[in-house]
């Protein structure tokens, strides 16, 4: 952006919808005050305050934000997939640290796009502040007053009455006051040789909208943030038939806090998972899947009271304040392993699906084996590491399944022996082995097998490893966010502010009714009487005194404060109020009225502007 | 409940997919023509050109007013009692008459859809893209009945007929029941929301689109590059253009605030969380901000006009890239295009 001079900078628009300019300071620049250092500094604060709270700025940084959102969606995210992000680093030796340091990894975390969104949120105080005070102010006085020239606003248009001046301007308030006519707010006020003057103004729910969208905004802003600081959300892989506690970190697999959360206070529940059940078309595409569970929190913990339900997608449980979702499934093959010595063990681990027909590769890491003590532990680890189909089909020896159900499971497993490295401190993915080991000899191959269901393999030092079938597992995540009912009451009065104030259309109307050529000679017969300035009821004497001088010239003056079009036709009804004789002849008070009927009186003139072409915008 | 596919149904829809395909193919051919003609009736037309070039270029509302439009129109050789309608008026009414047709086809092709899959016909990409461009059609169907926008047919059925063939031949997907996850009344809500006001938006950047162009020209006509009178313009006035993409922004941005919010409400029940940062929502967020920024430009001086303008063609870009971009190569939580 060019650098503007300091008298543009004074005149920059706030955020004003109608686009209203609002001189934004009072003084000449700084430099050329007198004064101080202290008031030198004010000065350059309050140019500063001037700068950030222009409509320009604001606008700028709305810009600066969405370009700051857009790396977070073109890379990948640590939060997001941090294997993805990872890789990618390593991808671009150069380029990718330097982006990670920088936070492009991280970008709704970064430092910077914090800066841009706290910038915005003082942005928008700065602006709101001024404007909500200026709007209360608008909301207490009266519309403004007639101006001298109503030719001159972009519609225009004159009628005659066959009434004085006093009547006429109290029925048009009337008809401006009607309900269904558009809640107008009138102020009706004399001015000087019997002129009376109605201005009407409609449309303040505009403004109200306005302000309750970017509060609204303000108040998400907030919300988000405090979810971001507070909340937690952590996920964990359950095979059927296991359970976990929540009440530390510990219980997940993946824990990822907010800022503020050391994990100390969460709300303990305990989950147990029965059994999981998935349906299939014959395609092997899912129609629903349901997890049958028990739950425990609150008083309840410890006791042997667990309440059964259903877990399903799309429907998470709500418990202690928290969310219990049901995020993702699949299998864990089943390994019975009978060791030399004669002892027999269960083992299962759950397996990641690869593709739709969930043939899914893991490992089963047996990193304490019966038999051995100190370290001969380390070099008798075990691993099975392979695929594992729920329904194997062979194609060229290689294992794939060609349906999602448990049908014919199979496996296909190469057996390692040897020290796993598990305490070296690094951390291991649970689906694969540590391939370093393998490379540097600590972890050997046992040789290689296709088991199904009963099958066995036998290792050299007579282990046996029976592949005995798959349990399902289930991948549940917990989700807590304590501003999460604030972000939802700020997102619905966002909609219904936006929605207001785009809809609502400010209006301002003008009426100047003079007495008709004979009636502009009589000037003593009233406005010496009238309070000067104020609103006034007619009393019905006072018309009937007027009316003995025949009718009126209404002159009336439009302009729509917002670009919304369709002015035209309002404008239209306007002025057939101030034409309408209707309400008098209920009165039965004019005679004379209904000889003429007013819309053939009517004298629209439109200027250039057309109808629609609205002064303010 | 059964849920096999209505054979017959579905390829009902893949024949009305066609046949708006070719109707909107045609719409934009005699767009095209009627533009390209725009200068072929020499006499009769060289009054009712420069009114309408002087109304236009005066840049004031009046060229679109009440009062002045039966200056411009069909009628405009009236003067002569010529019963000759132009050629390039033939055309132009031709392409609407094509375009409700393609429309009608367009509507045909998702209800029997919807019918064939037994649920709302969004529920894929290449129904979304219908979606999208059907909702773009009605609203550019509005604009014509509301405005007599019609010349710049051509730049608004370029991109729907591009999308309706993509949808047609790279998208396209068997009719078949939703997965799990989107099996959810939120999908009627949310996705129906959001390829409606994608829609409406669209139309809203392309008539900022051809803002731009007029824009150009009639800076070239005030450096005295191009003569008006030589080569008059068929394009809506800046005024209406600008008019045209400001209501239709404003039809949409609510509705589209609605959609990211449903989005959130049905994250906050299928995915953990009532916001990710999956690279689709922010890309949306990005969106809204962008066209949060249009409607403040619009009002802003210094911002009127062109800058305006440019905001909501780089808003236009967001929700295409949006569309394709981010399904398409970004894979995120929103992997449901059904292109893998």
């Amino acid at each position: 952006m060019p650098p503007r001079d300091s008298v543009r900078v004074r005149t920059e628009t706030r955020m004003a919808a109608d686009g209203k300019v609002h001189g934004g300071g009072s003084g000449g620049p700084a430099s050329r005050r007198p004064g101080g250092p202290v008031r030198a500094v004010t000065a350059f604060a309050r140019t500063i305050w001037r700068h950030l709270t222009s409509m320009r700025t604001a606008l700028i940084l709305l810009f600066l934000l969405a370009l700051a959102s857009l790396p977070g969606a073109l890379l990948p995210q640590w939060d997001l997939n941090t294997s993805k992000t990872a890789q990618y680093i390593a991808d671009h030796p150069t380029l990718g640290p330097l982006l990670d340091r920088l936070g492009f990894f991280g970008v709704f975390a970064s430092p910077w796009y914090s800066a841009i969104y706290l910038l915005l949120f003082i942005s928008l105080v700065g602006c709101l502040t001024p404007r909500t005070f200026e709007f209360i102010g608008q909301w207490r006085a009266k519309p403004v007053s007639t101006p001298r020239n109503l030719a001159r606003l972009p519609h225009h248009a004159t009628v005659t009455v066959d009434e004085p001046p006093d009547a006429a301007a109290e029925r048009i308030r009337r008809a401006l006051r009607h309900k269904g006519f558009g809640g107008w707010r009138v102020a009706v006020r004399p001015e000087r040789d019997g002129v009376v003057t109605v201005s009407a103004e409609r449309g303040y729910l505009r403004e109200v909208g306005n302000l309750v969208f970017h509060f609204s905004v303000l108040g998400l802003l907030i919300a988000v943030a405090v979810g971001s600081l507070f909340g937690f959300a952590g996920s964990v892989i359950v095979t059927s038939g296991g359970g976990f506690c929540s009440a530390t970190p510990i219980a997940y697999d993946n824990f990822r806090p907010g800022r503020l959360v050391d994990g100390t206070d969460m709300a303990p529940f305990c989950v147990t998972v029965n059994g999981f059940h998935a349906d299939y078309n014959d395609d092997g595409m899912a129609k629903s899947f349901l997890a049958d569970v028990q739950i425990q929190s609150g008083a309840a913990l410890g006791s042997d009271r667990w309440q059964r339900t259903e877990l399903q997608v799309n429907n998470p449980l709500r418990i202690a304040g928290q969310r219990l979702y049901l995020l993702g499934h699949g299998y864990s093959p089943t390994f019975t392993v009978r060791y030399p010595d004669g002892q027999v063990r269960d083992y299962d681990a759950p397996f990641q699906p690869q593709d739709s027909m969930f043939t899914s590769q893991g490992v089963i890491k047996i990193t304490d084996p019966p038999g051995y003590t100190g370290s001969a532990v380390r070099q008798h680890q075990l691993a099975i590491v392979g695929i594992f189909a729920p329904s194997g089909v062979l194609n060229g020896g290689v294992l794939t399944s060609g349906f999602p159900d448990l049908l014919a499971p199979a496996v296909a497993v190469e057996v390692y022996r040897g020290d796993l490295g598990m305490e070296g401190g690094r951390s291991q993915s649970v689906f694969a082995i540590d391939t370093d080991q393998v490379s540097l000899g600590l972890l050997k191959s046992q040789g290689r097998a296709n088991l199904t269901p009963g099958e066995s393999m036998t290792l050299s030092d007579g282990t046996v490893i029976t592949f005995t079938g798959a349990k399902p597992w289930v991948s549940l995540q917990t989700s807590y966010d304590p501003a999460q009912g604030w972000a939802l009451v700020f997102a619905i009065l966002l909609v219904a502010g936006l929605l207001t104030s785009l809809t609502i259309k400010r209006r301002r109307v003008w009426y100047r009714i003079r007495p008709a050529a004979s009636g502009a000679g009589s000037p003593g017969s009233e406005p010496g009487a009238r309070p000067a300035g104020g609103d006034r009821t007619l009393s019905p004497g006072s018309a009937d005194a007027v009316r003995t001088g025949a009718g009126s010239v209404v002159e009336i003056g439009g302009l729509a404060r917002t670009d919304q079009a369709g002015y035209g036709a309002e404008f239209s009804a306007l002025v057939a109020i101030a034409g309408s004789q209707d309400a008098q002849a209920a009165d039965g008070r004019a005679a004379g009225a209904s000889s003429a009927d007013p819309a053939e009186a009517v004298a629209v003139t439109m200027p250039d502007g057309g109808p629609d072409k609205a002064k303010g915008e | 409940m059964s849920v096999a596919i209505q054979e017959n149904l579905s390829q009902l829809s893949d024949l009305a997919v066609e046949g708006a395909m070719a109707g909107y193919l045609v719409a934009l051919v005699c767009h095209a023509v009627e533009s390209a003609t725009r200068r072929a009736p020499r006499e009769p037309a060289t009054a009712a050109g420069t009114l309408t070039a002087a109304a236009a270029s005066s840049g004031a509302a009046g060229g679109v007013g009440v009062l002045t439009r039966p200056a411009y129109g069909p009628g405009a050789p009236v003067a002569g009692g010529s019963r000759r309608v132009p050629m390039g008026e033939r055309f132009g009414r031709a392409a609407v008459a094509v375009t409700l047709v393609g429309f009608a086809c367009h509507v045909l092709a998702l209800v029997a859809r919807g019918f064939a899959a037994h649920r709302p016909p969004w529920g894929n990409m290449y129904e979304f893209t219908l979606m999208i461009t059907g909702a773009a059609v009605a609203a550019w169907l509005v604009v014509l009945w509301r405005t007599r926008a019609r010349a710049m047919g051509v730049y608004v059925m370029m991109p729907i007929t591009v999308l309706v063939f993509l949808a047609g031949t790279v998208l396209y997907t068997q009719a078949a029941p939703l997965l799990p996850v989107l099996n959810s009344y939120w999908l009627v809500i949310h996705v129906a929301a959001v390829s409606l006001t994608s829609g409406v938006l669209m139309l809203s950047g392309v008539a900022s689109a051809v803002y731009l162009v007029r824009d150009r020209r009639e800076r070239r006509v005030a450096a005295g590059l191009i003569d008006p009178d030589e080569t008059p313009t068929r394009l809506p006035s800046l005024d209406k253009l600008d008019r045209i993409a400001y209501r239709s922004a404003i039809a949409a941005f609510p509705f589209y605030t609605f959609a990211i919010i449903a989005g959130a409400l049905w994250a906050e029940v299928s995915w953990g969380s009532y916001w990710s940062w999956d690279p689709k929502e922010t890309v949306a967020l990005v969106t809204w901000i962008i066209y949060a920024g249009y409607l403040h430009a619009r009002a802003t001086a210094g911002w009127r006009g062109r800058p305006a303008a440019w905001i909501s063609v780089v808003g236009l870009a967001s929700i295409i890239f949006n569309l394709f971009f981010v399904n398409m190569v970004i894979s995120g939580l929103h992997s449901y295009a059904g292109l893998n």
